[in-house]
């Protein structure tokens, strides 16, 4: 049954789908992706995904998963050997828990910090360190936050370790620094180098086309 | 080795009903705490301080926080009446549609009855286009989990004693458009854990009133 055919429609540069390419990388898991064009879905994406529309989609066999952490659970859950969550209910409960911390709250957030300008991004700057900072400290004085291996909350934070540094520099926005947030950083360098992540991630200068093109020339920049 | 339970709550919130549910389906005794949301306890600030909100878990002194994450945790504790299928495919598209209540059911709900005009009219139609959904998804199975009572199932079922408040103030009726769903809400109905662990519609509604006074709204 695992070894059925496993197909991932995504794209290049969504952290969502390349949330899913880490965790298939993690368990050694050969699939066949399909890149979409947002601005143009396939009949294969409407007819897997009819409910959102959306990637990424991962298609095992006959079987349609959707959503990008319904996805990962269903990967971990899946095929044996790499643990990506925690065995430990209450540990899962915890990994669960940041991860939708991550997804719910972080990310919107530091997207609008991005976002914003004039009056309002002090304001918006300063809530999305609040949340930060929650980070920083969940992280402790581990290497990851699953621990000694990547986990979970790791694979979910990924904009974090990657496009937050690019939207920041296009934007001359200060979030993610080494002065604020050293552990953060320190986790993001380790991350970015792991084996099953750095294939994982697109192109920078490829990113920082696209995010100039969406929120405009940087202004002054300093990071 | 005696569990101690606590369950953090506030009795018409929804995604409290879904643990009261659950740990019915179970047979786990817990405390219940009824928190006043204006005046939070020293006890739920220090169990979710991150988001300060009920529902919260405690399980032995630890905290769990989220309603769905509760939810898995109470099923992957008490094995008994899994309301989770052991199929990781399975299991995957009971998440699936559990994040889809999540995401549509609670916001489009709350729209119903917090908007006005054009906004509320779009929410009353997407809700119910929402439910419409559901009711595909549900087939002619008994409930989404299959013969029993299942993780959809209790992620759902909570909105039900919602409904005469987004009726009332959306002027709308939901069973005439959605039949299937009436009736699916019958049968979870019947059983005890789901009957003793929603409020009635009639003290949710007066509930909403009250406060509808006390913020100034018409």
């Amino acid at each position: 049954m695992a070894e059925e055919e496993v197909k991932l429609y995504g794209t290049w540069r969504s952290p969502y789908s390349r949330r899913v390419e880490i965790a298939l990388k993690l368990k050694g898991v050969q699939h066949k992706y399909y890149e979409e064009d947002l601005t143009n879905k396939s009949p294969a994406l409407l007819k897997y995904n009819p409910v959102h529309k959306k990637i990424p989609v991962l298609v095992h066999g006959e079987k349609v998963i959707a959503e990008s952490h319904v996805i990962l659970e269903y990967i971990d859950e899946t095929w044996k050997g790499y643990n990506i969550l925690p065995k430990d209910p209450c540990e899962k409960a915890k990994a669960r828990f940041w991860a939708r911390f991550i997804d719910e709250k972080c990310i919107p957030a530091l997207k609008k910090a991005c976002a914003s300008i004039a009056e309002e991004r002090e304001k918006a700057v300063e809530e999305a360190c609040e949340l930060l900072q929650l980070l920083e400290d969940e992280l402790k004085h581990k290497k990851y936050f699953g621990g000694d291996c990547i986990g979970l909350v790791d694979i979910v934070a990924n904009f974090i370790s990657h496009w937050l540094k690019v939207v920041q520099e296009v934007v001359g926005v200060e979030l993610l620094t080494i002065k604020k947030f050293p552990r953060l950083c320190e986790w993001s360098e380790h991350f970015v180098c792991h084996h099953a992540v750095k294939d994982c991630l697109p192109p920078k200068e490829k990113l920082l086309a696209v995010f100039h093109s969406h929120y405009g020339s940087a202004t002054t920049s300093k990071c | 080795m005696a569990d101690e339970v606590v369950l953090l709550d506030f009795w018409p919130s929804p995604f409290g009903m879904r643990l009261r549910i659950a740990l019915a389906e179970k047979g786990v005794k817990y405390e219940y705490k009824d928190e006043d949301l204006r005046n939070k306890s020293p006890l739920l600030l220090q169990s979710n301080p991150v988001h300060k909100k009920i529902p919260v878990l405690i399980h032995n002194g630890k905290p769990v926080c989220e309603s769905v994450i509760a939810l898995q945790y109470i099923d992957e504790v008490w094995t008994n009446k899994p309301l989770l299928p052991s199929d990781p495919y399975l299991r995957s598209q009971a998440r699936f549609w559990a994040d889809f209540v999540d995401k549509k059911i609670y916001d489009i709900g709350r729209k119903t009855w917090t908007t006005k005009g054009d906004e509320q009219e779009a929410a009353k139609k997407e809700f119910i286009d929402c439910i419409k959904l559901l009711e595909v998804e549900l087939g002619d199975k008994p409930f989404f989990g299959g013969e029993t009572l299942g993780f959809v199932d209790v992620t759902l079922v909570p909105f039900y004693s919602w409904f005469s408040v987004y009726e009332k103030y959306g002027n709308f009726s939901i069973a005439p458009e959605c039949p299937k769903f009436m009736a699916w809400v019958k049968r979870c109905m019947e059983k005890e854990s789901v009957s003793k662990s929603l409020p009635d519609q009639d003290k949710v509604c007066g509930f909403v009133a009250e406060m509808r006074k006390k913020l100034g709204v018409e």
